[in-house]
Parts: C-alpha cells; structure tokens; sequence
C-alpha cells in the first residue's frame, strides 16, 4: 500500500499542510524545529491511532485550535481510500473511511499500515521494559486488530485487582501470620477467606486475559526472530548477531522453557499464571501490587553473547533498534501480502557510511518509503526520490 | 450565572445524571414556563417517590409494599431465580416475556475500583434465599462486561455447593445484525459458544 495524498490542519505546527506522495521514496528535509517529525507523526497516528511521540492527544492540536485534523489517502491494490480522523483532546476523536463517518476510530486501524522508526526508539533498546512491552502489543494490533480489545481488558483487570489488594489489604494481611490466637480469631479468618475468594474471582480473570496476551506475544516473537536476526545482519554488515528472548513472570520452570524460544499451550500459560499468583500471593498482598502477568514481563535483547542494554555501543543500540523496526515491517509485508508504509524518521545520522548504504539498498525495493532528515547529504543518494524542503511549517517540492 | 432560585434549580438538575449544563438550563426554564399546575405535579410524584417507593426485602427490587409485584405473584415460578445487577435489568428481561420466575437483584457489580466488593452487593440474602425454598436453578445474567464477568464468576464459585443448577446467560450475535457488523470480541465470543445444530 502507499499514500498519495496527506494532509493536515491545525496539527502541531502546522495550520495546514499539503503532501502529493507517491510509491518510491519521499524525503522531508529542513532544519531542526521545522516540522518534519510532526508530519510523519500525523502518518503515524492516521495508522495506529496514537503517536509515537507523546502519550495524550492534547500536544498534537496545534495552540490556540480546538481539534487537529489529519487526511489521508491510501491506495491499496489500485483502490484509493480515503481515511480522516479529527482529534479532540478530552473528548472522542471522530473518524471517517470513505467519507463516511465511523462509529468508532478503532474502526480505521488496519486500512493504513505503517512501521516508522524514530530516535524515540533508541529507547527499545536502552530504555524500561514497559518500550519493549509497547513495541510487541503494538505490533500485535497491526496484525490482528482484536488485540487492542484484549489489552484494553487486561489494564482493566489489572486496575481492579490493585484496587483489590490495596483496599483489601487489613483483610487480607491479618492472621496472614502465625501469630497467637485471640478470641475474634474466628470472625476475622471469615474476613480474610471472603477476601481471599474474591481475590481469586480477579486472579482467574487475569489468568484468562493474561495467557492470552502472553500466548498471542510468544507467537509474535517466534515469528518475528527470523527477521529481526537477518535485518540486523544486513544493515550491520554481518557484524555480531542480534537476538531476542522473553522473560516472563510465570514460575521458573516455564519462564526457562519461554526464555528458551518454546511457545507452551494456551492453557498451560494459563495454569502456570495461576500457579505463580498462588506463589507470590503473600508477596502481593504484602506490596499491594500485581506481580504475575504480561503487564511485568520484559524483553532481553542480546548482541553475540552480551545483552545489548548496557553493553551495545550507541551505533549498535541503534541499529538493534532500527532491526526490530525492519523486522516487523518484513514481518507485516510477509502477513498481509503487501507493503505498509515505512517511515524513517531522521534515521541517517546515527549510523556510519556503511550502515546507511546497506539500509538504503534494504529499503529500497519497498512499496513506499518516506525519509526525514535535517542534513540532506546524510541520505545516501540512492534514497533520495522525491524531496520536499520543510521550513517554519511550510512545505514545498524541491526541484 | 442566573439569580438566585433559578441558577439553584439549573444547579440541581445538573447534578442528575445525564443531565449537562446546557441541558439543565434549558429543563429549568421550560418548568419556569409550564403551568403551575404541572409543576405541582411534578413536585408531588417526587415526593411521593421518595416516601413510597423502597426496596423489596426479598430480591430488592425497587417495590411500593414490602414485597414488590414479581415477588407477591403467586403466578411466578419459584424454582428459578435469575441474579441481576440493577432494577432497570429486571424491567429489561421482564419485556422479554420469556423468564417466568423471580428475580434478585444485587445493587451492583464487584468493582474493587469504585470500592464496590461482595459484602456491598446483597449476595448474603441471595444465599439465604436459596437454603430455604424450592429454587433449583439460578440464572446469573449479569453485565458481560468484566466487572460484571467477575461477580459471575464469584457467584458461580460461592453457589457450587448450595446444590443448585447455576447458569449465565448467553453471549454472542445481536438477533437481526449483520456479521460483518459484529466486533471481534463478541464475535470471538460467539465462536466459543456455539451450538450444534445436527445433535
């Protein structure tokens, strides 16, 4: 798929904007502060619904402006649809495919894909396991939509249950201990099994919507290290080996079997969660928080022998980086059939003249590329395509 | 900002839920315009409401004796009791004409966010009501939502030994739609649940 039109107006810096786009390779250049992020941002949100850059929708609008809106038309296998979403921050975005409204602006996730990669992503590497978590769920939706259901319900879950355990906490703590039997032992242990059952009411919904998410992640990886291992590969030149592995919060013995690449069944996920709640249940309640689930699981990225956090060189963490992002857009292309859009936000000037090179030759059979770059000579020329020179929020086709 | 007795009453209505600001000013002057008559009216059937109205002392439902009117009819199946979380599901399933026997209504869902947990909802009386009549099935039809999901799922764990049939309603396609139309979820769920046809 690719985009032949984008537009924008009054988002970001922007009052309105303009792009003809087309397949090959776009390339945004200008200076810092421009704006050229915030144009791929836009391509970025019509696409995932969410930006890359900030968690809540208010800094897209731009000041002074109510909503922001962002247009767009894609063309899949010769058919031009086209996607519309206007953002409102604190109230409920409105969205429209085809020019006519949708119920929901889920409903536009899956018509426009995209993979971009940006600085921010240096943080998949360097940053808390919470980037990693994002990363895989994310790339979940992309591929299967139903997935943002399942997460929805997870946090839900998750809310209630901490909610549990902090309230419940003088219930659940008391006659915990093995402490001397007092006379109102009886009404107090009642207390503590009343809490202790609904306790469990939650620790079987987590374990439910848990193993799932966990289940559906183990798939993902499974099919997403072939790529990731070959894209690292050629944009390194074949120095060191990139490799991921999960490490999950279920008990030992099947965290090992995880780790290890295994992808055990649904329901033996499921067991093994309620196994380790019961485990950690003093812990939990102690701490009042949830210890068991995806919500705490984590990634370990390693280069050869060594985990990239910590011991990968800044090109590297990079370049590890920049491989998730290529593998999951190898990984998408591979699933759907066709290409997404693939965003390269002021990637060139990390990487040494050997790197660019080889990701230029790497992208360059895509369907769609679009480039952002302050120095336009850090773009090796083979990538260069179509060029618009982005100033004070004004873009303008270069010759 | 209006004067006095009106801004007060634009105040009042706009606490009411689903009622917003603009809403609320706009009720306020079509009462300052109706009749007065009406207003009365109004008045009184507030009163009355608050006076006459409580819960039935056996399934709290909303009543006007202390028994309400599913409860006081003798025409009503006492074998099944079917568990809800509000007054107005019961008024839902009642227009279904389908569900023959009583009802117990819990006043919620367990939501530990709100600090709403077993204790706050009347599933005590829901017990007490199974020891001691000829009940022999209860039809959980909670919200299938989680919170709702969850209070199933705790009823059905406390009612395991009570010795009665425990069931929860169905979940799946809206009658009349469209597939296509049909979120993944529901979809996924009506996948779960399905049915054979040739057994």
């Amino acid at each position: 798929m690719h985009l032949r039109h984008v537009s924008v107006a009054d988002f970001r810096s922007y009052e309105s904007a303009d792009l003809a786009l087309g397949p090959g390779v776009t390339t945004l250049v200008g200076l810092n502060g421009q704006g050229k992020t915030n144009l791929v941002e836009a391509v970025g949100y019509l696409s995932s619904l969410g930006s890359h850059r900030v968690s809540t929708d208010a800094p897209l609008v731009r000041a002074g402006a109510e909503r922001a809106i962002i247009r767009a038309a894609v063309i899949r296998q010769d058919r031009e649809t086209m996607v519309e979403i206007e953002i409102h921050p604190g109230r409920t975005n409105r969205a429209r495919l085809a020019r006519a409204a949708v119920s929901r602006p889920r409903d536009l996730l899956g018509t426009l894909r995209t993979v971009l990669f940006a600085p921010e992503d240096l943080a998949l590497v360097k940053g808390d396991p919470g980037e990693r978590r994002r990363f895989l769920d994310d790339l979940l939706v992309a591929r299967q939509p139903r997935w943002s259901g399942v997460r929805a319900d997870l946090d839900r879950i998750l809310k209630q249950r901490s909610a549990l355990l902090k309230s419940a906490a003088p219930q659940l703590r008391r006659s915990g201990r093995r402490s001397a039997p007092r006379v109102d032992d009886g009404a107090l242990s009642a207390d503590r099994e009343a809490a202790l059952v609904t306790l469990d009411v939650w620790n079987s919904q987590l374990a439910m919507v848990g193993s799932q998410l966990l289940y559906a992640r183990l798939r993902l990886l499974r099919d997403l290290t072939p790529h990731l291992t070959q894209a690292y590969a050629e944009v390194s030149g074949g120095q060191g080996q990139a490799s991921v592995s999960y490490r999950s919060t279920v008990h030992a013995e099947l965290a090992q079997a995880i780790a290890a690449g295994e992808v055990p069944e649904v329901a033996d996920l499921h067991a093994a969660m309620v196994q380790t709640m019961a485990e950690v249940r003093d812990q939990e309640i102690e701490r009042a928080v949830n210890l068991v689930g995806p919500h705490r699981d984590d990634l370990l990225l390693t280069l050869g022998d060594l985990p990239a956090k910590g011991y990968a060189s800044h090109g590297e963490s990079w370049s590890f980086a920049l491989g998730l992002k290529l593998a999951a857009y190898h990984l998408l292309r591979h699933d759907l059939g066709e290409d997404p859009v693939l965003i390269l936000d002021d990637v060139f000037a990390e990487l040494d003249a050997g790197r660019r090179e080889r990701l230029a030759a790497l992208v360059g059979d895509c369907e769609q590329v679009i480039i952002t770059a302050a120095v336009p000579e850090d773009v090796p020329t083979a990538l260069v395509g179509r060029t618009y020179a982005v100033s004070l929020g004004c873009v303008q086709e270069s010759p | 900002m209006y004067e006095g007795a009106v801004q007060d009453l634009i105040d009042e209505l706009g606490r009411l839920p689903g009622v917003g600001p603009k809403g609320a000013q706009r009720i306020a002057f079509h009462l300052l315009q109706s009749d007065p008559s009406d207003v009365e009216r109004l008045v009184a059937t507030l009163t009355a409401v608050k006076e006459r109205v409580r819960f039935c002392e056996l399934c709290f439902n909303v009543a006007e004796a202390e028994r309400c009117r599913i409860c006081q009819d003798p025409r009503r199946d006492p074998s099944a009791i079917c568990v809800v979380e509000e007054p107005k599901d019961v008024v839902a399933i009642e227009r279904t004409r389908e569900f023959r026997g009583r009802y117990h209504v819990l006043g919620g869902a367990i939501s530990p966010i709100d600090g709403v947990g077993p204790d706050d909802l009347h599933v005590r009386e829901l017990v007490a009501r199974l020891s001691d009549s000829a009940v022999e099935e209860v039809i959980i039809a909670t919200d299938p939502n989680l919170e709702g999901e969850a209070t199933a799922s705790y009823l059905s764990r406390l009612l395991k030994d009570v010795g009665v049939r425990v069931s929860r309603l169905a979940s799946g396609l809206p009658v009349g739609g469209d597939l296509e139309y049909a979120d993944e979820v529901t979809l996924g769920r009506a996948f779960e649940g399905r049915r054979l046809l040739n057994a």
